[in-house]
């Protein structure tokens, strides 16, 4: 049995509107990551992908609030501490995080090397200059990006490298593990490929331990993590390797997630692809029992009942359905051969 | 297809330089290109390849530096207000961003009474132009009625781009140019968007220019397509001829930048 | 649109800043519904009266008295009439003939009067005393003298038959008249200025002119400034290079510049607040023409705007429903800074004597330049020029915080 790094018990946590509305964005998820492997979560947008991301830190200030819950990092609890003491001995150390959208946040006016200065700085006021540059700049060139970045402004970088070098500065620190939200998908593909490439070298150069990559592309999941979660509506819908979600996922969004990928080979041009019809539900005032099951094609009169809880299945997979595992396949596999015919 | 097939839109020498001297940028350089009724080209290239430049200067947004565009087989001519109208009847687009598509002082209703009023509606009694507002939205798959009153801005991203569908539905134009149009919204969106722009095609029989950086995307919904790198076309042809069988070296690496499922997603040509 | 308001008022600055404008507007709006006095009718004989409340001596002979018995009504008479100066050179008088210093208490009037009455010798001589220093002890001496008298005082008139005079009336050291039976008696809160003018009725009307000039100015310089960004921001082209020629004419040359020049030629006669407010308001558009067309040339090449154009939508459509909204929050906040900078260029070219015409209506500027002309500063006559600055400086303090509070509003960057 392999380190836990990252392990998280039922955490809840909600945001809190300015009408004082709870949006319970993140519902009793548990997850584990082990050192050494990769956790993908998927999920369209609104299902809380990126409050999930923020939560894992255990760094909560208004909007969002803790609710329940416990998050493990590398043995040491930190449910419960306090923001300031998380920010200054578990952020950027132990769990490194990309926000959304972090490139178009770089400050313009500040040269690369000056921002990785702020960030170490922030942790070991001691370190002089010289020594940040070396780190930096021995960083930048094992993950194959020139050290003449570290010189320029933002502005100078395309988005792709702009991206890259925010990765890069994300784990200067080597911190234990590593939470990227959404790093690839405002670049093109190109680009994407490139921070894939990255984010993949990063744990086999020992930059981290552990990677949590959030995406809503299943494709790219399934080429980077060991594992996938997909996430809808704030709550876990399914979870097993990445080659079970994609191949055989159970739960039926999962399934429709799948029926809209499209990929660039042999026989996909043109396949029909199952779009999932309709909208997430409200989290302000999410639905008494299954969630998915307004937009569901096998919705049961008992599934509008109560919550679903999450069942095992074999192979160490999780699912949330209240119908059996061999149900949902061989429902699957009639409209497979219904469409085939 | 049809045997014979009329040319739709074809341009010649088609050029677009921005800036001068140090800071010269020829966007788009040269390009010959014939675009057929019906057809569903797509233009891949990576970001800064010239696509949305070329697509500007199609619709007609941007000026050529140099080169000549025709319409139907006669060269454009859009130099007032009023036949550049004319024109825009017959052309029509849907952007990249719907988050900037939109106009955030005005309601879905008028967006769509803009385009019942441009194709001579003006003067339709209210009930027929809701009638064709409804219709318009339950094409896309939109309740109308959910709808009225509402901004676009409290849409999610892909139900703001299926109102742009909606839009082009009511517009009937002879060609749609879509700039990137399911880039910026998540994957589970994005197969429901390209399905209805192909019913979009089968119903009213035009012709999409599709524009994409996912050259996976193109292949899924095109009969031809144009690979553009650095302002030029380096190679077109039909979807399958030039996807499953390319032969520059360019197309090459924007097919295996394309995440992988079936296949090895080889990582190590970058 | 509604919610967007809601947003405003829910910003501490923006309301603090309405809050004081409206309580200035409607002082100016309401005080002279009470005050009806002309604002420029001058009644004081005589410069810079100190703030106060003025009673007809006249009238308070004829007033009903009556008596009352204060206690210390004696010593505050004397108090009032003993300056701090007296005190010490009688403390040090009292010393130098040999009381104790810590006995002498100069703020207590009661014991030092008595001790003064006590010792006061004018023909002891002290070592080391001027000639010059000896009459001044003679002349306090004497005025204390009548100080203490407790006599009454006889009110004599003419008698115009004879010519002799007559006693007409006994005033007593314990005499009062009520003041509000007193026929006359006028409140000066803010004294009297360079003119004898009541400052206080004076600063009302001239706040009022002044906020006119502003909003007049402002109005004037936001229209044209809004104009010519927009025409040059979205048309573009020559239309931008003949806009942007006379703009950076009008940035090379500096505006106050431009302001004196213009004043200085229209000529002390024709200029009234009405022709001075069109010149700030002609002379200061500038930077909201700059800052417009900043606006629109990066809104001009969005996407709305784009899509507008396919939709068939003509130049003038575009411009007042694609760009126009999108800017509006940022040209109400010009709007707000060109007030109250218009309300500052008038204030300068006052105090420069450029102003609008001294004889019609005064404006916070010609209050200011009238203040400094009557040296007002020098002779500490504060009256006549503090209140004014402060009104400046309010205006435009409350004009400032609406600005910042509105920033904070439409400035995604700025908020919370
Ligand atoms: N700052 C916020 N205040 C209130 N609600 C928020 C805030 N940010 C996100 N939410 C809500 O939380 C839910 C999940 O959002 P998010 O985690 O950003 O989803 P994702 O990253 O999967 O797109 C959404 O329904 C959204 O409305
Ligand atoms: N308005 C403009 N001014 C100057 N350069 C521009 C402008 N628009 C685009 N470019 C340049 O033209 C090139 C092509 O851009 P674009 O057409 O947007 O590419 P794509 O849509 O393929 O990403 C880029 O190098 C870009 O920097
Ligand atoms: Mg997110
Ligand atoms: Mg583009």
């Amino acid at each position: 049995m392999s380190n836990v790094i990252l392990e998280v018990r039922e955490l809840t946590t909600k945001w809190v509107t300015r009408f004082k509305e709870d949006i319970y964005a993140v519902d009793h998820v548990s997850l584990k990551v082990e050192e050494g492997k990769s956790l993908g979560i998927a999920g369209e947008s609104g299902c809380g992908k990126s409050t999930l991301a923020l939560s894992l830190m255990g760094y909560y200030f208004p909007p969002l609030h803790y609710v329940s819950g416990e998050i493990i990092i590398d043995g040491q609890n930190i449910t419960g501490m306090k923001p300031d003491d998380i920010r200054k001995s578990i952020l950027g150390t132990e769990i490194s995080y990309i926000p959304q959208s972090a490139m178009n946040a770089l400050n313009p006016t500040q040269k690369v090397i000056s921002f990785i200065e702020d960030v170490v700085q922030a942790h070991d006021p001691y370190k002089t200059k010289q020594e940040i540059y070396e780190l930096a700049r021995s960083c930048f060139e094992t993950l194959g990006l020139p050290a003449s970045v570290l010189q320029q402004y933002p502005v100078e970088l395309s988005g792709g490298m702009k991206q890259r070098t925010v990765i890069a500065t994300s784990v200067i620190l080597f911190p234990k593990i590593l939470i990227a939200d959404e790093p690839s998908s405002a670049l093109d593909v190109t680009s994407q490929k490139m921070v894939i490439k990255m984010l993949k070298n990063l744990m086999e150069n020992g930059f981290i331990k552990s990677l949590i990559f959030i995406t809503h592309e299943l494709p790219l999941l399934y080429n980077v993590t060991d594992d996938i979660m997909v996430m809808y509506a704030g709550q876990i819908v399914e979870g097993g390797s990445a080659k079970q979600v994609v191949f055989d996922p159970l739960h039926p969004y999962a399934k429709g997630l799948m029926g809209s990928i499209i990929v660039p080979e042999q026989g996909q041009r043109n396949v029909k692809l199952t779009a999932i019809p309709g909208v997430p539900p409200n989290l302000k005032k999410p639905p008494a029992g299954c969630r998915f099951a307004e937009r569901c094609k096998y919705v049961r009169p008992d599934c509008k009942v109560a919550p679903v809880p999450l069942y095992s299945a074999n192979g160490g997979r999780a699912y949330r359905c209240i119908l059996s595992e061999e149900t949902l396949r061989a429902a699957y596999l009639r409209e497979a051969q219904r469409d085939a015919s | 297809m049809p045997a014979e097939r009329k040319v739709c839109l074809s341009g010649s020498g088609l050029t677009k330089v921005f800036g001068f001297g140090r800071r010269k940028t020829v966007a788009v350089d040269h390009v010959d290109f014939s675009f057929y009724e019906g057809e569903l080209v797509s233009i891949v290239g990576e970001s800064g390849s010239g696509k949305t430049t070329f697509a500007k200067m199609l619709l007609g947004l941007l000026k050529p530096t140099e080169g000549e565009i025709y319409f139907q087989g006669k060269k454009r001519d859009i130099s007032t207000q009023k036949k550049r109208k004319e024109y825009w009847k017959n052309i029509q687009a849907i952007f990249q961003d719907p988050y900037s598509s939109y106009n955030i002082f005005r309601k879905i209703d008028t967006v769509l009474l803009d385009c019942i009023h441009m194709r001579g509606g003006r003067g339709l009694p209210r009930a027929k132009k809701l009638e064709m507002m409804e219709e318009a939205c339950s094409f896309v798959n939109l309740k109308f009625e959910e709808l009225t009153n509402k901004y676009p801005f409290e849409l999610s991203g892909g139900q703001m781009q299926r109102l742009m569908i909606a839009r082009v539905f009511l517009l009937k134009p002879k060609i749609l140019l879509a700039d990137e149009p399911t880039s910026m919204i998540d994957a589970c969106s994005r197969a429901t968007i390209l399905d209805e722009l192909m019913q979009l095609r089968d119903e009213i029989g035009m012709t999409i220019i599709f524009i994409t950086h996912d050259i996976g995307l193109a292949y899924y919904v095109s009969d031809t397509v144009y690979i553009m790198e650095r302002g030029r076309f380096v190679e077109h042809g039909s979807a399958d001829e030039v996807i499953l069988r390319p032969k520059g070296a360019y197309t090459r690496r924007l097919i295996s930048d394309v995440p992988k499922i079936y296949e090895e997603w080889d990582l190590s040509t970058v | 649109m509604r919610h967007t308001i809601q947003q405003v008022f829910r910003s501490g600055k923006f309301v603090v800043g309405f809050f004081i404008l409206v309580a200035m507007l409607l002082i100016v709006i309401v005080y002279p519904l009470i005050v009806t006095y002309p604002p420029l009718q001058i009644i004081s004989q005589g410069t810079f009266f100190p703030p106060g409340i003025y009673v007809n001596v006249y009238d308070s002979i004829g007033s009903t008295r009556y008596t009352l018995n204060l206690e210390n009504a004696a010593a505050n008479r004397i108090a009032s009439k003993l300056s701090n100066n007296d005190r010490h050179a009688m403390k040090d008088w009292l010393v130098a003939a040999g009381i104790p210093e810590n006995e002498i208490d100069i703020n207590d009037t009661e014991q030092l009067l008595g001790l003064w009455k006590g010792n006061y010798d004018p023909r002891v001589n002290i070592a080391g005393m001027t000639n010059a220093q000896r009459n001044y002890y003679i002349r306090l001496n004497n005025s204390l003298q009548g100080l203490l008298s407790t006599e009454a005082v006889i009110i004599a008139a003419r008698n115009a038959d004879i010519g002799a005079l007559q006693e007409a009336g006994v005033i007593n050291p314990s005499d009062y008249v009520n003041v509000n039976q007193v026929p006359n008696v006028r409140v000066l809160p803010l004294g009297t200025n360079s003119f004898g003018r009541d400052v206080l009725t004076e600063l009302v009307k001239a706040t009022a002119v002044s906020l006119q000039i502003g909003f007049v100015a402002g109005t004037i310089a936001t229209l044209i400034g809004l104009t010519l960004g927009l025409l040059a921001g979205y048309i573009g082209g020559l239309v931008d290079d003949i806009i942007m020629f006379f703009t950076n004419l009008f940035t090379v040359i500096p505006t106050i510049v431009l302001l004196i020049l213009i004043s200085f030629s229209i000529g002390q006669e024709k200029r009234g607040a009405f022709t001075i407010a069109v010149v700030i308001g002609f002379t200061s558009w500038v930077w909201t023409a700059r800052a417009v067309r900043a606006q629109v040339i990066s809104l001009r090449n969005r996407d709305h705007v784009n899509l507008s154009k396919l939709s068939g939508h003509s130049v003038a459509h575009i411009i007042l429903t694609d760009i126009l909204p999108y800017i509006a929050s940022y040209v109400v906040m010009a709007l707000i800074l060109q007030i109250s900078t218009a309300i500052l260029a008038e204030a300068g070219l006052s105090i420069l004597g450029l102003g609008p015409k001294t004889t019609e209506v005064p404006t916070l500027g010609l209050m200011l330049n009238w203040a400094l002309i009557y040296q007002a500063p020098i002779l500490g006559k504060w009256w006549a020029y503090l209140p004014v600055i402060l009104t400046i400086v309010l205006v435009t303090f409350s004009m400032n915080l609406m600005n910042t509070g509105l920033d904070q509003v439409f400035n995604p960057t700025l908020r919370e």
